[in-house]
């Protein structure tokens, strides 16, 4: 069935609105829209790891999440989704459980590309039927906007500041989906809220409909960390995608599709100049940092492409 | 009340076939010395098609138990094992464990916390988890261990506790001497723990629920409070599963066991194996007509405060006895309980410390032997000279 945006949207909501997460915000976006992918008659148990989301949508007495849900700590939503996961098996054999049960477990960054990593590796490398979902902001932004092992070089961070020494975070992102595929699971994916969510859309249905381990990586921008106007949340993805900085990918068993590939690639200061994150970077006394922050994309850019036999 | 199955294992072994008899619905464990050897036997069940289990090979003990987290809120009876470093790699999933009312059994093969690494026993890392909020059981024995798991799944479950439990056994000492052991009958050891039927769950598609919220001030003492409460129902369950172990098997099982304490003058509380070499102490020194006695320590959370006070009231000098340094300078963890509650209860008897043992330190019937002479020492003097005191060590 052809992708509709007005036809989907008619699907009961599996998160409720009333959550306390900030306008303009990509996480619930991306919540929304995973949760969207999953068939009506199917019950998902739905782990988070601590941090925005978490905090948002769970506040004692009251729950934004009409699946069952859990949340234990920070760095081992995938463990513990692991764990739920194994129970279903164990107790599917003996008939204790009816129906179908699709396991989710999201985090941000600094739960999946940081203190997570260990546990989200173990969990994938285990072939748990599970979906690890990383609503990436680049930057632990519960806790006040620090420096994660995503954050773009030459961010500024409350732990990577601008200053007059040192303009910003000195180190490139990690590119933690391309670690994923290398864990030779059956399905990854790097998306983002785009346009009418169908790419976003499309991949959570095959992650979570396909058997085993899949990994998604959405690109989630934070107003807050970022500093962009609040509607201009989808301007912002739009600019990440079209300049090649964060490219839709999906590495369907081992093999690499490129799913979008930008008619006019834009030059990377068009996706910097609308954040307050990269202010700096167009002072005199920086001059030069766009530049090598262009190469670096485009280095990326161009190994993917060779990858996905676009070259 | 008939005969169980005579055999001889170790105690990882012994702790294994009880968790063939449990057949739980998920292990999830990771190796470390010397608790290795449970998930290595268990693994084998599951590979054997003993059990129905679904084994679940963890790449940390963090993940370990944030797998039988996510297992047990599932809806599944749950249970690891694991020593030292891996419950120290725990603890912040402990304590999660335990607010999140989930009733997972976990076997701690006592072992000594780094740093200096020693894979030896001393009862540092249970004895660190002390106050994670899980139920812990001591053992003297590969019996003990054996009969302790299988009562730790009901009293873990019953509606009153929901909480997790630790089964506590000393390191090579106990995990892996090869004793005469009795088993029970596979079939009665599921009759005794019963199907596991949990009131939530997250697998009950009905009725979903959240489970982990945000707690803010409003609340947040409300929930630490019922779970003090499970705590004091944990005293009463203890019991009466307890009561109902003995009827199947004749063994007894109390908060301790006290030993020659009818009539005792002097006494030393202890938990483990080392209780084995004091009470041979105990009979040498009767033997010699003097009135010795001795408390073996079986459940340590929740503490039997009243229970334990009142037992040694009746003595005029009793030494604790800790495996474990707590640093405070005032005694180790046991000590400082145990004298609180004598504060009520034995406030005439007068109670020194000692931590003995560490990181695997030999502890032979000479030197428990001294322990009890200083008692005598006290008892004829009057006046104790040193309230804490380290046995067998070199200074």
């Amino acid at each position: 069935m052809a992708y509709n945006l007005k036809t989907l949207t008619q699907k009961e909501e599996r998160i409720t609105g009333g959550h306390r997460m900030c306008a303009g915000c990509g996480a619930p976006i991306v919540v929304r829209t995973v949760l969207r992918a999953l068939k009506p008659e199917d019950h998902a148990v739905i782990g988070v790891a601590t941090g925005c989301l978490e905090v948002s949508t769970c506040l004692y007495p009251y729950t934004a999440w009409k699946d069952s849900f859990i949340h234990s700590a920070f760095e081992n939503a995938a463990a513990t989704v692991a764990g739920a996961e194994a129970a279903y098996r164990a107790l599917s054999k003996v008939g204790k459980v009816k129906g179908t049960t699709k396991f989710i477990a999201f985090g941000g960054d600094g739960g999946t590309y940081d203190i997570g990593f260990q546990a989200l590796s173990g969990a994938m490398e285990r072939g748990h039927d599970m979906v690890y979902v990383c609503y990436d902001n680049e930057a632990y932004m519960n806790t006040g906007i620090q420096r994660s092992s995503s954050t773009p070089k030459y961010a500024d961070t409350t732990t990577s500041p601008a200053g007059s020494a040192i303009p910003g975070k000195v180190q490139f992102k990690k590119d933690l989906t391309m670690i994923m595929a290398s864990h030779g699971i059956p399905y990854v994916a790097q998306t983002a809220p785009f346009k009418n969510l169908k790419d976003l859309y499309e991949k959570a249905e095959k992650a979570i409909y396909t058997p085993g381990p899949a990994f998604l990586n959405v690109l989630a921008p934070c107003p807050r960390g970022w500093r962009y106007n609040t509607p201009q949340l989808m301007e912002v993805v739009r600019l990440a995608i079209e300049t090649c900085v964060w490219p839709l990918y999906e590495v369907v068993e081992g093999k690499f599709i490129l799913n979008y590939k930008p008619k006019n690639k834009l030059p990377v200061v068009e996706y910097l100049k609308v954040q307050g994150r990269f202010r700096h970077l167009f002072t005199k006394e920086n001059e030069g940092l766009i530049e090598e922050i262009q190469k670096e994309v485009d280095r990326r850019w161009n190994r993917l492409l060779e990858l996905c036999g676009e070259a | 009340m008939e005969m169980g199955i005579k055999d001889k294992l170790s105690g990882n072994e012994a702790i294994a076939v009880a968790m063939r008899q449990i057949d739980p619905d998920v292990v999830a464990a990771f190796p470390i010395t010397p608790s290795t050897e449970v998930p290595q036997y268990f693994s084998q069940f599951v590979a054997n098609g003993q059990v129905h289990t679904e084994f679940v090979a963890v790449e940390s003990e963090h993940s370990a138990m944030s797998a039988c987290i996510g297992a047990e809120a599932a809806g599944a009876r749950t249970m690891t094992a694991t020593s030292s470093q891996g419950l120290a790699l725990m603890w912040e999933m402990l304590y999660i464990a335990a607010s999140l009312r989930l009733p997972i059994v976990m076997s701690v093969i006592n072992r000594a916390l780094s740093g200096p690494i020693n894979i030896h026993n001393d009862h540092s890392d249970s004895m660190g988890a002390r106050d994670s909020g899980w139920i812990q059981l001591y053992c003297e024995n590969n019996q003990e261990a054996y009969d302790n798991l299988i009562q730790a799944v009901r009293i873990a479950e019953h509606k009153d506790v929901q909480l997790p439990v630790m089964v506590c056994y000393d390191g090579f000492i106990t995990s892996h001497a090869v004793e005469n052991i009795e088993l029970l009958e596979d079939e009665k050891v599921k009759a005794f723990v019963g199907e596991y039927k949990p009131e939530y769950y997250l697998l009950d598609r009905d009725n979903p629920i959240s489970m982990g919220p945000l707690d803010m001030p409003a609340y947040y003492f409300e929930h630490k409070r019922a779970q003090a409460e499970a705590m004091k129902n944990a005293k009463r369950v203890i019991l009466e599963v307890a009561e109902e172990f003995e009827k199947l098997t004749g063994r007894k099982y109390g908060y301790f066991e006290e030993y020659k304490m009818e009539d005792a003058e002097v006494a030393i509380v202890i938990m483990n194996s080392t209780a084995g070499t004091a009470k041979f102490v105990v009979n040498e020194l009767r033997k010699q007509g003097i009135k010795a006695g001795l408390i073996k320590l079986r459940v340590f959370r929740p503490f039997p405060f009243e229970e334990l006070g009142k037992a040694l009231s009746h003595l005029k000098a009793v030494a604790i006895m800790d495996k474990a340094e707590s640093f405070s300078t005032a005694g180790g963890p046991l000590f400082t309980e145990v004298r609180s509650a004598m504060f009520d209860y034995a406030k005439d008897t007068k109670a020194v410390s000692y931590i003995y043992g560490l990181g695997g330190r030999d502890v032979r019937t000479d030197d428990i032997m001294t322990v009890y002479q200083d008692l005598l020492e006290i008892v004829r003097t009057g006046e104790v000279k040193s309230t804490f005191n380290y046995l067998g060590v070199r200074e």
